[in-house]
């Protein structure tokens, strides 16, 4: 009983502190939103300077995640597919769910370290963060909406009229604006801090295990899952077969080029703990399944990449390595960032 | 480019005052009209019936396309450029008509510029203008602006209602749809000091349908990707013609 009643107790100290720190996320500062290029990063792609962060376009570019009006029925916003506690992923979905129940073709991939991105989508068909919303925004199985209704509502809204108007200083409410803000939010989630980071600043140890599965990566999968963002940003076939049903083929379909064809842009690899299922079409369900993918290669399709080769035969040992090493860039800090919670869960607006 | 009121020809008129060499000047006024057509024919959007090179009758419903980065050959072999673009649309009449202002004086000689929209505008974020996605002229999947869209109906064409659809765009070779186009005036066109000089830009349909290959209405009545693209992208860079008279 005496448990059960401090068991309690302590619940209610934390409800009551969570509460106590809950406005905390409103309150951005410039600082908050300040870009710095994290330790061992290359030089971002994203020009930060043509869409200078400040705390009222980021704001304002949450609110526009977090917003199902942005949907044709007002049901479905950035946030629905990418879900902040799985680095913005769906996880459980292996294609995505938008309006009146639509599946669609492809994983949601988690967002993070977008502003290192040469393009976006499995199949690099976006070539810029700013116009990658078009995509989710006008898809009919995605969110099936206008930019021309979706600036209408947002005119019509006072609170948008004001977010804007704080934003730029007038009251033009526009495209390019919208898409600023969101590329802004979007471009401004960064994971840099896992204990893979920390580990190689020498912040935090590895165990044995760990280090192994660094070692094994290192040798036989970071041609393509290259450090420190674990991309190489290139389109690889990896191995696993095309999916009959959604004939997906990939980078061809964007190049016209049949060599591309059933090329999928290589993903990188932080806080892949959190965003099962894997791969495009979200076919492998866990990471241990995806490790015995990988170290079967008699069971790859023929048009894997040469680099596949490389891997070999994977043992159990092996595999396990790899498992724990995959686990540490798992980052917590960035999953938690109080920058990021939906503002609607707590504004009465 | 954060004004979206008058910034594209805010900005036309910037670059062209910026390329002033000698002394600020005024400098003068170009107006360049644009006529559609259909071979001889004014083109009338579905009113209009037109015979093909194959003698396949068709109507158009829709004709609007990009150009951009406006640029007038001096006699002396200099250039002046805009790095604006606009959005012609036959259905909208004042997109029919762009000024330019703050032309250098000049002779000049002849006018270039591109159908479509240049490979590094498709690859540099949000923008506003003629280049806001907005105005339906985009691909969101595969990221890039469609340079032109022909739409109508056609009695030989298979798609269903018979549609003839043509969205031609891309940026990437081998699939570059991007033209530029340089035309040479008869007579070298003076701008004057305060002036306003006019040239007069001719666009035909029939050159889009049968310029270089004469499209088949029932083998090919739609292109909106980059099947087929650079065929048609070879046949409207032969659809313009030039004049300076009034
Ligand atoms: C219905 C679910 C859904 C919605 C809603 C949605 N997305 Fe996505 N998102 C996806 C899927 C699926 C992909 C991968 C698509 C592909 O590869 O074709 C994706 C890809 C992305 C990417 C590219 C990531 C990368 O690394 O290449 C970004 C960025 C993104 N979405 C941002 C957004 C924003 C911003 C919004 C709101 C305007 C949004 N998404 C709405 C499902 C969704
Ligand atoms: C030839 C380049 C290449 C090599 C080598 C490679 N991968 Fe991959 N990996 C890819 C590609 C491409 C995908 C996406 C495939 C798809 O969706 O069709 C992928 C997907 C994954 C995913 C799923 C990520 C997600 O978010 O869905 C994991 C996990 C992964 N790889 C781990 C590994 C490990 C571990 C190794 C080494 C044993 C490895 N990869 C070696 C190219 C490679």
């Amino acid at each position: 009983m005496k448990t059960a009643r401090s068991i309690m107790l302590l619940a209610l100290v934390l409800v009551l502190a969570s509460f106590a720190g809950s406005n905390k996320y409103f309150v951005i500062t410039a600082e908050d939103v300040a870009f710095k290029v994290p330790d061992g990063f290359p030089k971002p792609v994203y020009d930060f300077s043509s869409n200078h962060p400040s705390p009222e376009v980021f704001i304002l570019g949450r609110k526009l995640f977090y917003d199902p009006i942005l949907s044709r029925d007002s049901t479905i916003s950035c946030a629905s597919c990418h879900q902040r506690l799985f680095a913005f992923g769906h996880i459980d979905h292996a294609l995505s769910h938008g309006i009146n129940g639509l599946i669609g073709t492809r994983n949601v991939p988690p967002l993070q370290n977008l502003a290192w991105n040469p393009a976006f989508m499995w199949d690099g068909g976006v070539n810029h963060i700013e116009m990658q919303p078009l995509s989710p925004l006008t898809n009919p199985l995605e969110m099936g909406e206008t930019l021309s209704h979706i600036l209408l509502k947002l005119r019509q809204n006072e609170h948008y009229r004001k977010d804007f108007q704080a934003a730029w200083h007038d009251t033009v409410i526009n495209t390019e604006r919208m898409l600023k803000a969101l590329a802004q939010f979007t471009g401004l989630m960064i994971s840099c801090n896992s204990r893979y980071d920390k580990y190689i600043r020498g912040a935090d140890t590895f165990s044995a295990i760990e280090k192994n599965g660094l070692a094994f990566f290192r040798q036989k999968c970071a041609t393509c899952h290259t450090e420190p963002l674990f991309t190489n940003n290139a389109y690889r076939n990896n191995g696993i077969r095309p999916d009959t049903a959604l004939n997906d083929s990939g980078r061809g379909r964007i190049t016209g080029t049949m060599s591309d064809n059933y090329m999928f842009k290589v993903p990188g690899l932080r806080n892949v703990e959190r965003t099962y299922p894997y791969m495009h079409d979200g076919r492998i369900r866990n990471l241990r399944s995806v490790l015995d993918h990988y170290a079967d290669p008699n069971q790859f399709d023929t048009r894997a990449s040469p680099e596949m080769r490389r891997i070999g035969v994977l043992s159990k040992d092996q595999k396990d390595a790899l498992y724990a090493f995959l686990l540490t860039l798992t980052d917590k800090e960035f999953i938690y960032d109080k920058r990021f919670i939906d503002p609607f869960i707590d504004t009465v607006k | 480019m954060n004004r979206p009121t008058h910034s594209i020809f805010a900005m036309a008129t910037l670059v062209v005052a910026m390329l002033l060499s000698h002394t600020v000047v005024a400098g003068g006024r170009l107006v360049i009209d644009i006529t559609n057509r259909v071979g001889p024919q004014v083109l009338s959007l579905d009113s209009g019936s037109y015979t093909n090179a194959l003698a396949q009758p068709y109507t158009v419903s829709m004709f609007k396309y990009y150009i951009g980065k406006i640029a007038l050959r001096e006699k002396n072999g200099s250039e002046v450029r805009s790095e604006a673009y606009y959005l012609v649309n036959e259905s909208e009449p004042a997109s029919k008509t762009i000024v330019l202002e703050h032309v250098p004086i000049g002779d000049y000689t002849g006018i270039s510029f591109f159908t479509g929209v240049d490979s590094a505008d498709n690859c540099s974020g949000a923008q506003d203008g003629a280049l806001d996605p907005l105005n339906a002229m985009f691909w969101a999947w595969n990221t890039g602006y469609i340079f032109l869209k022909l739409e109508g109906r056609a009695p030989a064409s298979r798609s269903s209602g018979h549609l003839l659809e043509y969205h031609i765009g891309g940026y990437r070779e081998p699939h570059n749809c991007i033209r530029h186009i340089a035309l040479r005036f008869k007579k070298s066109l003076p701008v004057v000091e305060g002036g306003t000089a006019h040239v007069h830009l001719n666009a035909d349909v029939a050159a889009v349908l049968s310029g270089k290959e004469r499209i088949d209405f029932a083998q090919l009545s739609s292109v909106t990707d980059f099947h087929n693209a650079t065929t048609i992208a070879d046949n409207y860079a032969t659809m313009w013609s030039v004049s300076t008279e009034k």
